[in-house]
């Protein structure tokens, strides 16, 4: 329990510091540690399949393609006013968790139940197999799109003048 | 008031949704949004264990997450290219900047 609680605000700790943090390179490590965390509350859970893509896809993957992506288009440096003042944002979301936290909290005081388990690939091929075929559309769309991010460095002797 | 392991895995969700849309609210890089867009995603997976685990079935959450995770993986790879082909078009990742009516 006391591992469960450092785990989650270790976490909840790193994603905001993702947020903050000024340069993008940063930033990307701070994603990575959050994933780490979650895929290791994923696993205390009991779904320890989905902690091991978890990991290498939101840890792995993701940071291999965010370090990619900022190495070609480089760092932002001026920082510029927001859109929304970061107070009314603030004040924004905060209205909404605590809304919905007075709402929710209070029914969810029970203890979690007994894990029954069931093979994540029994689920996933025989009752949602039409997912199966969906995943696979969806990394082929992945990959057009990883052409998109290669063919940056070209495009530049097309650039358009500025009207 | 002692918390349950329902509730801690709760407010993890809650708060991870909390700090995905404050980041999509304020910030202003497009890289950045594609991190909070990430972080967004991370709250919708260990939503949808939570609830698989309360119900009693974690094999067909597990799946439905499984497919979350593939598509916020793919989200992130075109949201990276479009912002890369953004920065060797306009020259900025700024947001705010990208119209050309103002300048």
């Amino acid at each position: 329990m006391a591992w469960f609680i450092l785990i989650m605000a270790g976490m909840l700790i790193c994603a905001a510091m993702a947020v903050v943090a000024k340069r993008l390179l940063v930033s990307a490590i701070w994603l990575a540690i959050a994933s780490a965390l979650l895929a290791l509350l994923i696993y205390l859970l009991g779904a320890p399949e989905l902690a091991v893509i978890e990991l290498s896809v939101g840890a792995g993957l993701v940071t291999v393609l965010f370090v990619f992506a900022i190495s070609i288009a480089g760092e932002e440096g001026h920082i510029h006013q927001s859109l929304l003042p970061k107070w009314l944002a603030g004040i924004v979301i905060a209205v909404s968790v605590g809304l919905i936290g007075w709402l929710c909290l209070p029914d969810l005081g029970f203890e979690m139940p007994q894990l029954v388990p069931t093979r994540l690939s029994t689920v996933l091929w025989e009752l949602r197999g039409a997912d199966v075929i969906l995943q696979v559309i969806l990394i082929f769309a992945g990959v057009l799109g990883v052409l998109g991010l290669l063919s940056g460095e070209q495009s530049t002797i097309s650039k358009e003048p500025d009207a | 008031m002692t918390l349950s392991l329902v509730s801690l895995t709760f407010i993890a969700v809650i708060g991870l949704l909390a700090i995905g849309l404050y980041a999509l609210l304020v910030v202003h890089n497009l890289i950045k949004v594609v991190v909070a867009l990430q972080i967004l995603a991370k709250g919708a997976i260990l939503g949808f264990i939570l609830a698989g685990r309360i119900n009693g079935q974690i094999g067909l959450a597990e799946s439905l997450a499984l497919t979350v995770i593939i598509v916020d993986t793919i989200v992130a790879v075109i949201g990276l290219s479009l912002a890369v082909q953004i920065r060797h078009h306009m020259g900025t990742l700024d947001v705010s900047a990208l119209t050309r009516l103002r300048r």
